[in-house]
Parts: C-alpha cells; structure tokens; sequence
C-alpha cells in the first residue's frame, strides 16, 4: 500500500468561506439540493446543514455569543473521517465500499445497490444517497486526483490552509506542532480530535484541531464501531431463542406428556 | 468554558454518541419485512416442534406453519428487494459484482449474513410447504413425499427450525449493530424481535387453525394459545429490560411513539390478550368472536406496532442539532 494519505483541519484558522464544498461541488459534479431552487435554512450562514450523498463538504457555524459582540465564531470543514476502522465498510453487504491503495475509504457507485446499511453504521452521519445515481455516496478524498498525484480539490481551493492534505504521519507531527504552539500563545483549549491512532476507529485520516467540546462541532464523542455490539447482541438472541425454543417444546407437546402420565395412571389403576 | 459547553454539561450532556448519525430510511417496506419475518421464522419453528413432539390431529396448524413460512419469507424476499434504491442489483448481497460469480458473505455484517439466511430459510421454508401440499394431496408430484421421510424430515425440520429462529431474531441484532439513536444503544431488541416473532406466529397460526374447511382441533389451538401466554409474559420481560438498557436515550420515549409503545405495544398487543387468556370471564358479554380469537389478532396488531415504534423512533431523530447555530 501507498503511504496513509489525509486530511488535517485547523479549525482555528477557518474562515467560512466555503471554498471547500464549492471546489468539491465542482469537480466531483455534486448536484444541488432541492434541484437548484435557494432555500433558507435558518441556521446561521449555513445552508449545507449535513454531509450526505450530495455535499461531500460542509462547513459548520457555531455561534457561541452571550451578546451582541461578545462571543466568538467557531467555523469548521467537516468531511468523510476516512476511518482506519470503518463502520461503513464493515456492513456494507455488497462489497462497495472499499479501502484505497492511499489507505482512504471509497465507495463503488457501479457495486453499491442501496441497501443504506451503511448510512446508519457511519457514527459521524457523513453517508447519504444521491437521488442521480441512487446509489450510497460520499467524499472519495478526490481518489481520481490522488491517482493523478493532484491534491484533492477542496485542500487544494482553501486560502487559508485550514484543509491541508498529505502523508498522516507527517500531518500528525504538524498538528501536534500547531497545537503546542497555540498553547504557547494562551489558547489552551486547543487539542486534536481524531489524531490518536491508538484512539477510537483505530484514528481518523481526517482529524481535526479544536477548540472546545467535539459535541458543539457535530462529533461524537467516542466514535464506535458498530460491530462492537454484536457479540453481545448475538449472545442475547441466542439465549432468549433458547428460552422461547425451551417454552415452545414443553407448551406445545406439554399436553401430549399429560396424556401420557394419565395413560400410565390409569394403566396402574387398571392393574391394582 | 463557553456558555454553550455550560449548557451542555447541565443538560447532562448529549444522550449518546448515536444522535450524530443519519436515518437509513428504512421505513414503510422495513417495517412489514420485520414484522412478516418474524411470524414465517416463528411459524417453521412451531411447526417444527409440533412435526416432533405433536400429534396427527396437528397436522392442518404443521401444514399451515410451514405455509406460512414459504409466504412469508417470499414476501420478505420482495420487500427487501423493493426497498433497495437499485433493486435491479439486489443480486450483489450475495454475488460479488466484480467477481462474478463469487459469494460474498462478511459473517460480522449481520446484513450481509440476513441476506444468506433468508434465501436459505426461504429454500427449506418451500421445500417443506410443497411436502405438506404434496402430502395433503394438494398437488399430485410423488417426489416430494421424500422431504418427509424418516432422513428429510428431520435434517428440514430442525434446520428451518433453527433457520426461522434466526431469521426472527437477526432484524434484531442489525439495528443494534449501528450507531443510531435506540437502535445502537440496546443489545436488547435481537431478543424483543425473537419473542414477538414467535408470538405473533402462534397468534398467526391460531387464527389460520380456527378458520377454513380444515380446522385444527381445540386442544391444539388451547396449546398454541397457551404458548403465546408465556411468550406474551417473556415479551413483556424483555421489553422492560430493553428500555432499562437504553440508560438516557429513554427519553426518546416521552413522545408519539413512546405513547403507542404503552398504549398500542403493552396495552393493545401483551396485556389485553394475557387478559384474555387468563381472564376470559371478563370479556365475554363484550365480545362477539371467541377470546382467544380476540387476543391473537391483538398480538398481531401489537406485533407490528413493536416493530413500527422500534424504527420511526429512531428514524425521526435527525441530527444533533449542536452541529447548527445555537
């Protein structure tokens, strides 16, 4: 394999300018929502609301004020984790969903058959079905461009750097430094989330720096895999099956077995 | 600490991590699927053990048990099929694509192992309602009278027996087996689905055996009623413990569909029909059908509410709305 390649989001340096979904909107050939025609969310600047089979990128706006003037906006570019450990590839039943030579995670358009197990097992709802190909889609980390040895289109339009794209091993290092550095300057709040490839899903090809809870960005806490419940959802329908097998033989031959003892009853009556 | 991170610690924070996933979207042809899997699992299963431990006058509710199962697991065959966005590749659950004609089975995907089941379950399942029509004089082939001999019988009957406890059960274990809100936060509702499975079965066949030229004898019909009972006491158990076990996200509960659990699920469709068993003294100026007639259709409504709460309780939670302007 490749070397691991992905993405690292500062999100203290993100502007909102959207320049991200708009470059990934447009070399991927995303169609608009609601076929074209505006409609307002309502929600802060942002329009995209969720990732799904048709936004590969969204920005998230936090406002996090008191008062006017008095509180902080908190932006961030959120994508497909790209997880060591997927829960997406884990349930998909068909195959489609593969991981990449670059350690990323793709999914088949040609394979995938909607089936959607996949959407409900993403513990970062990133999966969604686009109503063109009705197939199961999301970010493919640009594997068309990474396969050309291009940058993905949205790392490669943001102006700031908040999206920087590259070996993981080598983004690591530059967070940690980004980090430390911001610690240095008094933003203590900072830390990385998704970066410990001893953490949960086994790290994130695309982690994040942060600056407060994960929950006000949209994350999960302790992302899961979904598999890790199915050893215990399998014992207890195992044991539960037992019961109902148990019941089933004795209440349904039970009266059979009556018959049987009274038979025998009265064969001994018959007898003395 | 920020004044949203405030609020979110004194709301004691978010219920779960699952609340930031999205719905699968698996609604008007998932809710029969589960709810018609269930009862042609549970009704090979019965007429299994009433194939084994029974008596000949058993045979019209065996016959129709395993009538039932092939039914049924057709039917369940076409609901999956319908519900794929590209139903023309449904085929791809089984065969890779890519490498035609290898399977492909992932044994940690309950999905994938469901797919497997069910066409399994739905052989077995048809070859044994073809031996009962054949036997039944029904049709007028010869060969199935094999499928019931002493070496057919038994391998059929226990491994659509096990099969149908499977296919009853597993609906279960993949909603816990992903990360949405309910569904992946209870390892509890493999069990809940199995019991209601086998229940509405009985209910299914005691309906079934009390109808038509062929009637099923009392004592046969009291079994199965007594046995849906104890299933309907288990059931009741097992939902208890699965609401226990969601910890916070019981919350979500305190709802629409919190209301039709209680009312349609436990009132409707456990502690109706159990009155009607253990007290039909109680019903019987009010009602003109037999009682155990009334509680077996109870059970089915009862069964399929489950099945329908379980879902649209999850489903209709959309994303944790922190991601937003707040």
């Amino acid at each position: 394999m490749a070397e691991a390649l992905g993405f690292f989001t500062d999100t203290t340096i993100c502007i909102g300018c959207k320049a991200c979904e708009v470059a990934c909107k447009n070399w991927n050939q995303l169609p608009a929502a609601h076929g074209g025609m505006g409609e307002m969310s309502g929600h802060s600047y942002d329009n995209t609301l969720e990732l799904n089979g048709i936004n590969w990128r969204h920005v998230t706006f936090v406002e996090q004020f008191d008062a006017p003037y008095d509180g902080r906006w908190l932006m961030m570019s959120d994508v497909c984790k790209h997880c060591v450990q997927a829960g997406c590839l884990e349930v998909c039943p068909t195959g489609a969903i593969i991981r990449t030579e670059f350690d990323t995670v793709v999914i088949q358009s040609d394979v995938c058959n909607g089936c959607r197990a996949c959407i409900p097992a993403c513990p970062f709802g990133v999966i969604g079905i686009n109503d063109v190909s009705n197939t199961a889609q999301k970010c493919t980390l640009c594997y068309d461009r990474l396969s050309a040895g291009l940058e993905p289109a949205c790392s490669k339009a943001c102006p700031t750097d908040s999206i920087q794209f590259g070996p993981i091993v080598e983004l690591r290092e530059r967070a940690q430094r980004r980090v430390a550095q911001l610690h240095g300057q008094g933003e203590q709040r900072a830390y990385l989330y998704g970066a410990d490839p001893d953490g949960p899903l086994g790290g994130l090809n695309a982690f994040y720096l942060l600056v407060d809870e994960p929950e006000v960005y949209g994350l999960p806490r302790e992302p899961k895999l979904p598999s890790f419940r199915i050893a215990a959802a399998s014992a207890w329908s195992t044991v539960t099956a037992l019961v109902v097998g148990v019941l089933g033989v004795v209440g349904l031959r039970k009266r059979r077995m009556d018959e049987i003892a009274a038979g025998k009853a009265d064969a001994e009556e018959a007898r003395t | 600490m920020t004044a949203l991170s405030a609020a979110l610690q004194a709301a004691g924070g978010v219920p779960s991590d699952t609340y930031f996933t999205q719905p699968a979207d698996w609604t008007w042809f998932i809710i029969p699927y589960f709810f018609v899997g269930g009862i042609a699992g549970g009704a090979f299963f019965i007429s299994a053990v009433l194939d084994f431990f029974g008596r000949p006058e058993d045979r019209p509710v065996i016959r129709w048990g395993y009538y039932v199962a092939a039914i049924g697991a057709g039917l369940s065959g076409l609901l999956l099929i319908v519900d794929l966005n590209r139903p023309l590749r449904f085929w791809h659950m089984l065969i890779r694509s890519e490498e035609f004609p290898a399977p492909i089975l992932k044994l940690w995907s309950p999905i994938s192992v469901g797919s497997w089941a069910l066409l399994l379950f739905g052989a077995v399942a048809t070859a044994m309602a073809i031996a009962v029509l054949a036997e039944n004089e029904r049709i007028r082939w010869r060969w199935p009278a094999a499928l019931r001999g002493p070496v057919l019988l038994p391998v059929l009957a226990i491994a659509g027996a096990l099969l149908g406890l499977f296919f009853a059960s597993y609906t279960g274990v993949l909603l816990s087996v992903t990360n949405r809100p309910i569904w992946g936060d209870s390892t509890l509702i493999g069990p809940l689905f199995v019991v209601s499975g086998v229940s509405t079965a009985a209910a299914t066949l005691l309906l079934l055996g009390s109808t038509g030229d062929e009637r099923a004898p009392a004592d046969v019909t009291h079994r199965l009623s007594d046995y849906d009972s104890w299933l309907l006491l288990l059931e009741l158990v097992v939902l208890a413990a699965f609401l226990v076990s969601l910890g916070p996200v019981v919350a979500r509960w305190l709802s629409l569909w919190g209301a039709l659990l209680l009312v349609g699920v436990v009132g409707l469709g456990i502690l109706v029909p159990l009155a009607l068993h253990y007290r039909p003294e109680w019903f019987r100026d009010r009602l003109t059908a037999p009682p155990a007639l009334t509680a077996a259709v109870l059970v089915l409504v009862g069964g399929f509410l489950l099945r329908a709460v379980v879902i649209l309780a999850s489903e209709t939670v959309e994303l944790f709305p922190f991601s937003g302007s707040m």
